[in-house]
C-alpha cells in the first residue's frame, strides 16, 4: 500500500518543518558549490542566510531551460563529475539537449522516489514489470527500472517499439505491469485487438503511464481495452525523473513527494503564485538532489494543487494531472486554451483518440477558432441529421469546457496533414 | 649589496610550548616564503592559537627559534616584533568605538609615526605636517580594500563585515612586511567571506606575505599556497592545498577513523 | 521531540549561527557534525537555553526551551554532556553519579535512584569498578563515561552529548559509541553533537552537517557518510575535482 510509509503519510506541519531544513541546506549548498546559483542569487540580492520561511521561497529567482542549455553540459553540477555514477540527457527539441547528473545516493534516493509511485499504483514485489520506455539518454526507463527493482519487482527491460513482441512477452512472461506512454500502451491494446487476442487471457493487471499529458477518458478506454487499472505519474529529468508525482488508485490527482521536491504553482505572466487550487505553470525546487540540484525550475508544464486529503491516507499534497503547457497555451479572445483540453472533449464526444486541427483566423477585432475534425469514415455514410448532431454536440460541450464558442468541421480521415505520425495541431493565422 | 628573495621571510624552528600538564604546541617548524600565503589549520585544541600566539610574540616559547626577516625574534616583545614589521589581528574584533574607522586605521600608524598618535590627535604643534601623511596613507589603504566611503562613519555603526575589513586595514597600515590573520572570516556571511579571500589575495599581491589561521576552508583551500596542518600540537602536514586535502592522515584527523 | 526552527545565535555583533532548522524524533540519534568553528557547541549552548538565541525558537516537547532556566530544562527531560567532561575531580564516581539523580529526587523519584544506579553500572562496568575511586583520577575516557553516566542519572527522555569524542583514542572513541546507540536502543533520545563525523553517523539515524553556522546537507545517516560533500564541508572544495 506505500513504499516508504512513514514519509508519504507525515503529519504536514512535520512535513514544513523537513522541508524549510532540506531547502535551507539546499541553498548554502548550490550558493557554495554552483557558481551559476552564486551568480543568480547575487544579482537577485539574496543571501542564502536570509530565508527565514518557506514563503520566501519567492524571493529566489527563477531557473529556465535556457539556463541548462547556457550551462551545457556539466555546468549546474553541484559535484565534481567523480561523483557523478549517472547522466541523463532529455532530447534537444530545438538544438542542444541538456544533462542531468545522479550521485549513488541520488540513484537510491531516485529509486525510492518510484518505489513510492509504483506502490501507490498497486505493483508489489509480486508483480512482472515490462518497461516499454525507451532505454537510453531519457531518464524514463531507467527511472522506472531502478524504482521497480527497488520495490522487487520483477522488472523486464523491454524498450519500446516492436509491439508484437511486446505482446509476446506480455503472454509468455505473464506481465502484470505495463509501464509506458499511455500513447504507447493505447497502440498495445489496439494492436492486441487487431490480433484477436482475449485480453482475459493477459496476467495484466496494473498500468502505469507517464512522460506526456492523457485524459481521463484515454484513461478509461485503455482500463477497459487492458483489463487494468491505470495511473498517472509524474516527472521531469530537469528535476530528476520520473517519481516527482503518481496517483494512488482512487485516482483522483498525483502525489507529489513533497518531502523531496518543493512545488509552487504560478501564474506564467505575472510569475506571482496563483491562489491556492488554481491553475498555473508548475515550478519545482528540488529538496535533496545531490549532483543537480534546481532552484525554482520553470517546468512549463500547467496544472493545479489539489488541497483535499485523499481517503488513501497519503499527506503528500496532489497535483492535478498536467493540463497542458505554457508553451501550447493558446490565448484565443482572452481565455487560455490549450489543445488538450479540446482532445480531452473530442476523446469524450468520439470516444476514440481523436485527429484534429486547430484554426485560428482574426476577423476584424474578433479571434475565430475552428476546430476541424477527422470522423470516422462511417458517419459520412450516415445521413446528414447525425453529423449535424454530433457537430452540436461538440460546440457545445466546448462552450461549456473552455468557455468560448468554437466552430467545428467535419473532415475525411487522414486529410489533416501529420508530421512524423503526429498532427500538427493548431494552425494559427492571427498577425499579432 | 642586494639580498637574494631565497631565504623565507619567516622560519619557524623547533617551537614548542607547554600548558601545565598539556603539550599545547611540540617541537614544530614551518617556514613562510616572500609573498606567499600560508595558512595554519587544525581540528579543536589542535595549538593553532598557540602557534601563532609564538610567532607573534604574545607568548613565549619554550624552545625553538624563530626567525623573521634574518632576526631572531623569539624572546621579543609583540611591539618590538610589531616594529620589525610583522603585523597581526585579533579573532575577536577590535576597534574602538567613538572613533571613525579611519581614526581606527590611523591607529595602526602609530608604530610608524615618531610624534606618536595621541601627540597627533591632540594637535601638538609641529605634528600636522606628519599627521596628514599618516591620513593619506591609512585612507590609501582603506581605498585598496576598498571602504573608504566608511572612512568618516563611526567604527561601531559599520557592519560586521566592515568592521573586519577595518581591522584588516588598520594592520596594513603599519606597512608591514608580512600579515598574521587571527581567523579573519569568524562570523562573516558566504559573500563577506568570498570578499575577504579577495582582499586577502590582493594583499599578497601587493607582495606582502600573509600567514592565517582560519577554519572557513572554502577560504583556506582557494587562496594559500601552502597550508601547515597541525593535530594535538604537532605538524601533520606541510604541502600545497590539494596535497593536504588528499592527505590520508589528514582526513582522519578532520573526519575520524574510516574504521572506527 | 525537539525542533529548531530559524535559529540564529552568536556573540555580540558576531554571528555563529544563521538562522539554521532541524529536528529531532523519539527514539533517534541524530548527530550534528561539522569541522571545528562550524557553530557545533554554540548551537548545543542554545538549544538548552546558556545561550540566549537571537531570532528563532527551540521546541522541546512543544515548549520553548528560551523561556524555561536551564535547570528546569533537565527536570523536563532534556540533560546535557557538556564539552570536556567536567565531572567533578575531588568526588568519588559514585557521588559524582548520585549529584545527577538530584533532578529524580524533585521528581519525589527518590526510591528509583538505587535502580538508575545500578543501570548506568550495567552500561559502564569500569565506573561501579572505579565507584569509591575519586573522578580526578579516572581516564580521559573512563571519565567521558562519567559524565554520560551522571546525565543519565536524571532519566532523561532527550540526552545531549557535546563531542563525546575529544582527546580519546580512537578504540574508547569505539566503545563510547556503542554505549551511546545501546543507550537510544533502551528508548532514550539523543542529540550528538561531534566533530568525528564517521565516528558519529555510523551509530546515528540521521544527520545534519554544519558548516560556518549553516546547515549545509542532511539526511540518513547512511546516505551522509556516503557524501563527498562532508569532506568539502571539513576540508573545502575537491581542488582536484575543478578542471572537469
Amino acid at each position: 500500500m506505500f513504499w516508504q510509509q512513514e514519509s508519504e503519510c507525515m503529519d504536514r506541519k512535520e512535513l514544513e518543518q523537513l522541508q524549510l531544513e532540506r531547502l535551507e541546506s539546499t541553498l548554502n549548498r548550490v550558493y557554495l558549490n554552483v557558481p551559476f546559483y552564486l551568480k543568480k542569487f547575487d544579482e537577485m540580492g539574496f543571501n542564502p542566510d536570509d530565508l527565514s520561511s518557506l514563503d520566501d521561497l519567492g524571493k529566489l529567482p527563477f531557473t529556465a531551460k535556457s539556463d541548462l542549455r547556457e550551462n551545457y553540459p556539466y555546468g549546474l553540477f553541484a559535484f565534481p563529475l567523480r561523483e557523478v555514477v549517472r547522466v541523463h540527457a532529455s532530447s534537444g527539441t530545438t538544438g542542444v539537449s541538456t544533462v542531468v547528473g545522479y550521485t549513488r545516493n541520488d540513484i537510491k534516493t531516485w529509486s525510492n522516489l518510484v518505489g513510492r509511485v509504483l506502490t501507490a499504483g498497486g505493483v508489489t514485489a509480486d508483480d512482472v514489470v515490462q518497461i516499454s520506455f525507451n532505454y537510453g539518454l531519457f531518464t524514463g526507463a531507467f527511472g522506472l527500472h531502478y524504482g521497480a527493482e527497488r520495490v522487487g519487482a520483477s522488472v523486464i527491460p523491454m524498450s519500446s517499439g516492436n509491439t508484437k513482441r511486446q505482446i509476446k512477452i506480455m503472454q509468455d512472461f505473464k506481465t502484470t505491469a505495463l509501464v509506458s506512454t499511455p500513447s504507447y500502451a493505447m497502440l498495445i491494446a489496439d494492436t492486441i485487438r487487431e490480433m484477436n487476442i482475449d485480453p482475459n487471457s493477459l496476467s495484466l493487471k496494473w498500468g502505469l503511464f507517464g512522460a506526456e499529458p492523457w485524459s481521463d477518458s484515454m484513461r478509461r478506454e485503455l482500463e477497459q481495452k487492458l483489463m487494468i487499472k491505470a495511473t498517472d505519474n509524474y516527472g521531469l529529468s530537469e528535476v530528476m525523473g520520473p517519481g516527482v508525482a503518481g496517483e494512488c488508485l482512487h485516482q483522483n490527482g498525483l502525489h507529489i513527494s513533497e518531502d523531496h521536491f518543493l512545488v509552487e504553482v504560478i501564474d506564467p505572466e505575472t510569475l506571482q503564485p496563483v491562489k491556492l487550487g488554481e491553475v498555473g505553470e508548475m515550478v519545482i525546487t528540488t529538496l535533496t538532489k545531490e549532483a543537480f540540484p534546481m532552484i525554482r525550475y520553470r517546468t512549463r508544464d500547467l496544472t493545479r494543487l489539489m488541497p483535499e486529503t485523499c481517503p488513501c491516507g497519503r499527506t503528500l499534497r496532489r497535483m492535478s494531472r498536467v493540463m497542458g503547457r505554457t508553451d501550447d497555451m493558446l490565448i484565443i479572445r482572452g481565455v487560455n486554451v490549450f489543445p488538450s483540453q479540446i482532445e480531452a472533449v473530442l476523446f469524450d464526444v468520439e470516444g476514440t483518440e481523436p485527429h484534429y486541427q486547430i484554426v485560428i483566423d482574426r476577423k476584424g477585432a474578433l479571434d475565430d477558432a475552428t476546430v476541424l475534425v477527422e470522423a470516422s469514415e462511417k458517419i459520412f455514410f450516415d445521413e446528414m441529421k447525425k453529423q449535424k448532431e454530433l457537430i452540436d454536440t461538440i460546440k457545445k460541450r466546448m462552450a461549456s469546457e473552455l468557455g468560448i464558442a468554437v466552430e467545428v468541421k467535419l473532415v475525411e480521415k487522414k486529410t489533416i496533414e501529420r508530421f512524423e505520425g503526429k498532427a500538427k495541431r493548431v494552425i494559427d493565422n492571427r498577425k499579432l | 649589496m642586494i639580498v637574494p628573495d631565497i631565504m623565507p621571510l619567516l622560519e619557524v624552528n623547533n617551537i614548542g610550548k607547554r600548558f601545565g600538564g598539556l603539550q599545547a604546541v611540540k617541537d614544530v617548524s614551518f617556514s613562510v616564503q616572500r609573498g606567499t600565503i600560508k595558512a595554519v589549520i587544525g581540528p579543536n585544541g589542535a595549538g593553532k592559537t598557540t602557534l601563532f600566539n609564538l610567532v607573534s610574540g604574545f607568548l613565549p616559547s619554550d624552545t625553538g627559534t624563530i626567525t623573521f626577516r634574518d632576526t631572531a625574534i623569539h624572546g621579543k616583545e609583540p611591539h618590538q616584533i610589531a616594529g620589525l614589521g610583522l603585523s597581526r589581528t585579533f579573532q575577536h574584533i577590535r576597534l574602538f568605538s567613538h572613533m571613525t574607522a579611519l581614526e581606527n586605521v590611523m591607529v595602526g600608524r602609530h608604530v610608524k609615526g615618531r610624534a606618536g598618535f595621541l601627540a597627533g590627535m591632540l594637535g601638538l604643534p609641529g605634528t600636522r605636517r606628519e599627521d596628514q601623511a599618516h591620513r593619506d596613507r591609512a585612507l590609501e589603504v582603506m581605498d585598496l580594500l576598498g571602504i573608504a566611503a566608511f572612512a568618516d562613519t563611526d567604527a561601531t555603526s559599520l557592519s560586521y563585515g566592515q568592521q573586519r575589513v577595518v581591522e584588516l586595514a588598520r594592520a596594513l597600515a603599519t606597512e608591514p612586511a608580512m600579515l598574521l590573520l587571527d581567523e579573519p572570516a569568524a562570523g562573516l556571511n558566504m559573500r563577506e567571506t568570498a570578499d575577504m579571500a579577495k582582499l586577502i589575495m590582493k594583499i599578497r599581491d601587493r607582495g606582502i606575505t600573509v600567514l592565517i589561521v582560519e577554519h572557513d576552508m572554502s577560504l583556506v583551500m582557494n587562496i594559500s599556497d601552502e597550508i601547515v596542518v597541525l593535530s594535538y600540537g604537532e605538524k601533520i602536514a606541510d604541502d600545497m592545498p590539494l596535497a593536504v586535502q588528499q592527505n590520508p592522515h589528514v582526513i582522519r584527523v578532520y573526519l575520524g577513523e574510516d574504521d572506527a | 521531540m525537539l525542533r529548531v526552527h530559524n535559529l540564529s545565535a552568536g556573540y555580540g555583533s558576531l554571528h555563529v549561527l544563521r538562522r539554521l532548522s532541524l529536528h529531532v524524533k523519539p527514539g533517534e540519534i541524530v548527530t550534528i557534525i561539522g569541522a571545528n568553528g562550524a557553530g557545533k557547541s554554540t548551537l548545543l549552548r542554545t538549544i538548552t537555553g546558556l545561550l540566549r538565541a537571537s531570532s528563532g525558537e527551540v521546541l522541546f516537547k512543544g515548549e520553548d526551551i528560551q523561556r524555561i532556566p536551564p535547570e528546569q530544562v533537565v527536570f523536563r527531560g532534556c540533560s546535557l554532556v557538556p564539552e570536556g567532561r567536567q565531572v567533578f575531580a575531588a568526588m568519588p564516581v559514585r557521588e559524582n553519579l548520585l549529584l545527577g539523580a538530584y533532578v529524580q529526587h524533585k521528581r519525589g523519584k527518590r526510591d528509583e535512584v538505587a535502580h538508575d544506579l545500578d543501570r548506568v553500572f550495567g552500561l559502564f562496568p569500569v565506573l561501579r569498578q572505579r565507584e569509591h575511586q575519586l573522578a580526578g583520577t579516572l581516564s580521559g575516557g573512563e571519565q567521558q563515561m562519567l559524565a554520560i553516566g551522571r546525565a543519565l542519572m536524571a532519566r532523561p527522555t532527550l540526552i545531549m552529548l557535546d563531542e563525546p569524542s575529544m582527546g580519546l583514542a580512537p578504540l574508547i572513541v569505539k566503545d563510547i559509541f556503542h554505549i551511546i546507540a545501546k543507550i537510544r536502543d533502551e528508548g532514550c533520545t539523543v542529540l550528538l553533537v561531534e566533530q568525528n563525523a564517521r565516528s558519529a553517523l555510523k551509530i546515528a539515524n540521521r544527520g545534519y552537517v554544519l558548516e560556518t553556522g549553516r546547515i549545509i546537507l542532511e539526511g540518513d545517516a547512511g546516505d551522509l557518510l556516503a557524501n563527498r560533500e562532508i569532506q568539502r564541508a571539513y576540508l573545502g572544495k575537491d581542488l582536484d575535482g575543478e578542471n572537469k
